[in-house]
Formats: structure tokens, sequence, C-alpha cells
């Protein structure tokens, strides 16, 4: 059961002379949902960006099915900067990075803090354009139709989703004219489309109502089983994070400072003071 | 409101496409050849298939790359090297002052794809570095290569292939193709029109197939595309180079279309001609560009030819001279850019579908007023 599915080991990202990640390490069990919680400014949103491959971390190793899928160590100039932690424990792995496709490809999805849908599209081409990663096709078939079976089986797999998202009577609509919360739906539903293991969520429930914020839950744990899905995600609800969660890790100021389950978390001294600071004379 | 089904749509489209065909043709018989009307309908349907493949570049992938002059020369080029009967090679009438090096010479259609696919092979070479820029790097890039590419065609040490700066004539140009099988020549106009009208199609197709969607999703958000599992470079490049190839053709239309070709005639002047059509018919529209490019040609060649005429001087006044045209056609640019941001059509496309429910709204509208002036009385 305990199967890990995503790990990080050691993990610094330093932009110049600023750690946003310190030696963060994590594991991420398959079938399970687990929260990644901090103060604004942890470093939350730059450890997705590590996993994704969109930043290539400074130290440390991301792995996900035990295939390594960054690792890196501080070299060049970064070498004599360096400020994190364990500088020399990668020394001898060979540097691993990956383009954020790559990592898509390999079965990890992600939705955006800032909605990133494409505007000039509607929602039933946010979706179906999501699915041209697995189409079996090249330019030349697709150009004159001559993969025309796979653009059905694709557009037939659209709408099985969008029905399932419940978003079909959206259709048509440009995906930027819909609510708010169903923009982040939508974004979720195209996260879906590109047949992930893994699915990042980064704040899925910022800027929803305590209403909206209540079906998300039920939401994301229906697509979990659904889909057979990981979900590892960032979140500022609490309520939220506590009802939905296996597990939590709690950073602050880039580096972990507690995990285990609600309860734990909820109780634990660090996670109060990193929330709501320390008392100057304690 | 009526509804229009999809098949009926279609029927409706292609009956419309294929009236624009019979019109030229109809045209071509009964009105002389010299008639200005076909240089204007040649060059816009030349510079309408240069616009949609620059379109299908900075309009739908986004990348805003001003090179298409580059690549519409090395299509002329190719096209007047490979065309051109080995036994004028051989004599001095055009390789006045080298030995030319090509030994052969080919038919006009596969000399029109081997143009192409020489753009898009230097395309592809140029794209590796270049498309790791992006916005107006990518812009300053593109231009640079266009003109290392003009310059380089001009270059004394090619001269055997190239011709040097001299200019290339005497190759297989509109007055040459014959319908196949018999000596009778081809209506000039319409070969244009067929070789435009393919490659227009072809790109159309390939804009609304799933490659179209992606390269509509890098434009629209890169980081996203990019999350989404698309490889930003292969697509980028795909688009680069297919845009390239359809340059290349249009650059050897307008070598069979000018007769003679000159490597100083495609300047960045060009480049910009191609990109205010692009503008005037709005960024991310293929009908757009093409009635742009009908309308811009028709106008520096035709409509507004009189004002560079100084024995037109209506009001007196002595403004009208050689030049005075361009005066007028910049003021025009700035209106358009002003007041009509979007150009012609904006993002739209102009369809049957389109077409149809603006009747439609308008004949409600007009249902609406009658009823309403009857309650009044």
């Amino acid at each position: 059961m305990n199967e890990s599915i995503l790990r990080l080991e050691d993990v610094t990202m330093q932009f110049g002379g600023v750690v946003a990640v310190n030696n963060l390490s994590l594991e991420v069990n398959k079938g399970e949902i687990v929260a990644l919680i901090g103060p604004n400014g942890a470093g939350k949103t730059t450890a997705f960006n590590c996993i994704t491959g969109v930043y290539k971390p400074t130290n440390g190793r991301v792995s996900f099915h035990d295939q390594v899928i960054a690792a890196n160590h501080p070299h060049g100039k970064m070498k004599k900067n360096y400020a994190g932690e364990n500088g020399d424990r990668y020394q001898s792995e060979k540097t691993v990075s990956h383009t954020p496709d790559v990592i898509t490809q390999l079965g990890i999805a992600r939705t955006f803090q800032n909605i990133r849908l494409w505007k000039s599209m509607t929602v039933f081409d946010n979706v179906l354009t999501a699915k041209h990663m697995r189409a079996k096709q090249n330019v030349f078939t697709a150009t004159f139709r001559l993969s025309a079976g796979e653009e059905k089986r694709m557009r037939q797999e659209t709408e099985a989703l969008l029905e399932e998202q419940d978003l079909l009577r959206y259709r048509d609509e440009l995906a930027t004219s819909l609510p708010y919360g169903t923009q982040r739906r939508l974004e979720i539903a195209r996260a879906l489309a590109t047949e992930p293991k893994l699915l990042l969520l980064d704040e899925p429930a910022a800027g929803m109502n305590p209403q909206e914020t209540l079906e998300l839950a039920a939401f994301i744990h229906d697509i979990k089983d659904k889909h057979g899905l990981t979900v590892f995600l960032i979140e500022h609800h609490m309520d939220l994070v506590m009802q939905i969660s296996d597990r939590i890790y709690v950073i602050d100021f880039g580096k972990l400072i507690c995990n285990g389950t609600p309860e734990v978390v909820q109780n634990d001294k660090r996670v109060i003071d990193a929330y709501l600071g320390v008392a100057e004379d304690a | 409101m009526k509804q229009l089904s999809k098949k009926k749509e279609t029927w409706l489209s292609v009956i419309g496409i294929a009236a624009v065909y019979i019109i030229v043709s109809v045209l071509e018989i009964f009105i002389p050849s010299t008639s200005i009307l076909f240089t204007v309908l040649k060059k816009g349907a030349i510079y309408a298939l240069v616009a949609v493949s620059m379109n299908l570049l900075n309009g739908f992938t986004g990348l805003f790359s001003l090179g298409q002059a580059g690549f519409m020369l090395i299509g002329a080029y190719t096209y007047a090297i490979f065309t051109m009967p080995v036994a004028i090679k051989l004599t001095d009438s055009v390789y006045k002052y080298y030995h030319c090096a090509i030994g052969f010479d080919m038919g006009f259609l596969p000399a029109i794809i081997l143009a192409g696919l020489a753009a898009a092979a230097f395309a592809t070479l140029i794209g590796i570095p270049v498309l790791r820029l992006k916005s107006d790097y990518l812009a300053i890039a593109t231009l640079g290569f266009a003109e290392i590419i003009r310059a380089v065609f001009q270059w004394d040490e090619l001269g055997p292939v190239t011709n040097g700066a001299n200019v290339m004539r005497e190759y297989l140009d509109l007055s040459h193709i014959k319908i196949p099988f018999t000596n009778i020549p081809f209506p000039p106009t319409l070969f244009v029109f067929l070789i435009a009208g393919i490659c227009i199609a072809i790109i159309v197709l390939l804009i609304n197939s799933s490659y179209g969607r992606a390269f509509k999703a890098i434009r629209d958000d890169e980081i996203a595309a990019e999350a989404m599992g698309i490889n930003l470079f292969k697509h980028k490049e795909l688009s680069f180079v297919i845009s390239s190839f359809f340059a290349g053709i249009s650059g050897a239309l307008l070598a069979m279309f000018q007769y003679t070709v000159q490597a100083a005639q495609f300047k960045t002047a060009m480049t910009y001609e191609i990109l205010l059509v692009v503008v005037i018919g709005g960024i991310g529209s293929v009908s757009g560009s093409c009635i742009a490019s009908f309308l811009y040609i028709a106008c520096s060649e035709w409509w507004l030819r009189f004002l560079d005429d100084s024995q037109y001087n209506v009001l007196g006044l002595d403004i009208l001279r050689s030049g005075f045209r361009k005066v007028v056609f910049s003021v025009i640019i700035m209106i358009i850019v002003l007041f009509c941001s979007k150009g012609i059509m904006g993002d739209k496309e102009l369809s049957v579908r389109r077409l149809w429910e603006k009747i439609q709204r308008k004949k409600a509208a007009k249902k609406q007023t009658v009823k309403e002036g009857a309650e009044n009385e």
C-alpha cells in the first residue's frame, strides 16, 4: 500500500543569495492526498516548480516512481555561494533535468495558483488541446486528416471528461467568461486530460467562497477515486486541508518544520509559531 | 432564428470558393490579359499566400518573426535557378560573368515544391538558435537573418549559382505554363490562384488540426502549454518551418509573375509590406489576410496610382507628384492603426455561418421594429 510515487530528497532552490527552498525532503505515497502548507512566501510554489521542471533545483534529487526526474548539485559560481545544506551529498551524481512537457508526459499534471487557461479558446478546446500530447499522430497525418480516428477519439474523450466534471453545459463558451470557481474546475479538468498519475494542485480554493470550498473537497475526493490519482496540493484554507489530507507537510522559510496527520500538525507548537509568530520575550 | 446545418454550411462554403475561381476564369476569357486588373489579382494572390504564412507564425503561434522576405528570396531564386533551361545557362545571356554550376533543369511543379523545401531547410537551421528568443528579440534576429540571406545571395563567390547581384531571367515564367498534354497556355491568373489557394487551404487545415490548437495554446500561454505536455521548441520550430515553406512557394510564384528576379528586391521593406497586410487584415485571421492583401495591392498598384501623376492636379494645388502615393498610404495606415487596431476581421474568420447569423439578426431586428411600429399605431 505504501508505495512511494513522488520523493524529494534534500531539494534546495537558491536564487542568487536567497534560499527559497532549503533541504526539503518529502514523500507522497500512491493513492494519498497530501498537502503542503506554510505561511506566505514559505517556498511552496517554488517546491512545485522544482517538481514540474519549471525550475532546476540547485541541489538534491526528485524522483517519480523510482525514476529520477531532477537531480543537481551546486556547481560553477553557485559552488562558492551555496547557502543551503548537504551541498556535497550529490556531487558524484549525474545532473538530471527535464523540461515541463517531459514531466507531464511522465504523468505529473498541475494547475496554477493564478489560473492559466488558454484565453482565446472555448472550454471544449481547452481540454481537447491538453489531449494533444498523448495523441498518436504527426503533423502530416493531422493536417491531411489521415488520423481522423485519433481526432475523433480525442473529441469523444474530451466530451466524456466534460460530462463527468459537469462542465458540458459551458462547452462552447470562452474559458475566461466562466465564473471563477468554474474556471478552477476547468483547469483541473484540463490537467486530467493529460492522463496523469499524480496531480499537483496549487491553491485550488484560492478566491472561492466557503460553499465552493466545501464542494471542492468532495470534488477532489471524487476525481481521485475516478481516475486513480494521487493528489499533492498547496492550500491556505485550513478547513479544506484538515478535511481532505491524509498527511500534511508544513514548511516555513523554505525549511520543513513539521509533518504528519492533520491532528499532529494542528497541535504542533512549531506550526502555530510559524503562523502566528513567536512572542518576543519567549 | 433559423439554424444553419453543418452540411449546408460546408456546401455553401464550397460554392462560395468555387464562385471565386469561376469569376477569375471568366474574367480571363473576356478581359484582355494586359489589363491592370490581372496584375492586381496575381500579385494579390501571391501576397495573400505569404501573408497567411506569416499569420500562421505571428497570429496563430504568437512568434513575432520578420524573416518572410528572406524565405521568399530563397524560394524565388531556387525556382529561377532550377527552371532555367540548360541551353540558356550555357550561353552568356543570363550568366554573363560566371560559368553556371547547375547543369540541369526541371519542370515548374517540382521546382515550386523544391523552392518551398529549400526555404524550409534554411528555416530549420535558422530556427534552432533564433527560436530560443522571445518577442522583440525574435523579431530582430529573424530580420537580421533575412538580411544575411539577401547579402549571401548577392555574394560574388556564389556567382556560378546565384548569378551574383545580377538579374535572373529567362526561366519558366507564367507564360510558359501550358495546360497538361496540350500546347494551349494555362490562364496565368487562374494558375496563381490555384497554387495559392491549395497552399492556403493546407494552412487552414493545419490550423484547425490538433497541431493548430497546440500552436494557439503556445500563443495564449506558453507556461500553461508546456505544463500540459506541449514541447515548446518542437512546435515553434514546426510552425516556423511550415510558414517558411509556404513563404518559399510564394517566392517562386512571385518569380514566375515578375519574369525577372533580383536579390535587391527582397529588402526588409517587403517584410513590412507583408506585416502591414497581416495587421490590416487582422492578426489571427486567414480570411482577413486574404482580403487585406487584395485591397493593399489594388491600392498600391492601381487605385492610388493617380496620386503619383502630376497631370491630375484637380484642386489646382501642385502636390500630386511621384512618391505622394506613399504619403497618403502612410496616413491611411495610421488611421487604421488608431481607429481600427484589430484590422478588418480581428481574429474572426469570414464564414458562411457568420454571414448567415448576421442576416438572421438583421431580419429579426427588422421584424421587431415593424412590430413596435404596429403597436404604436
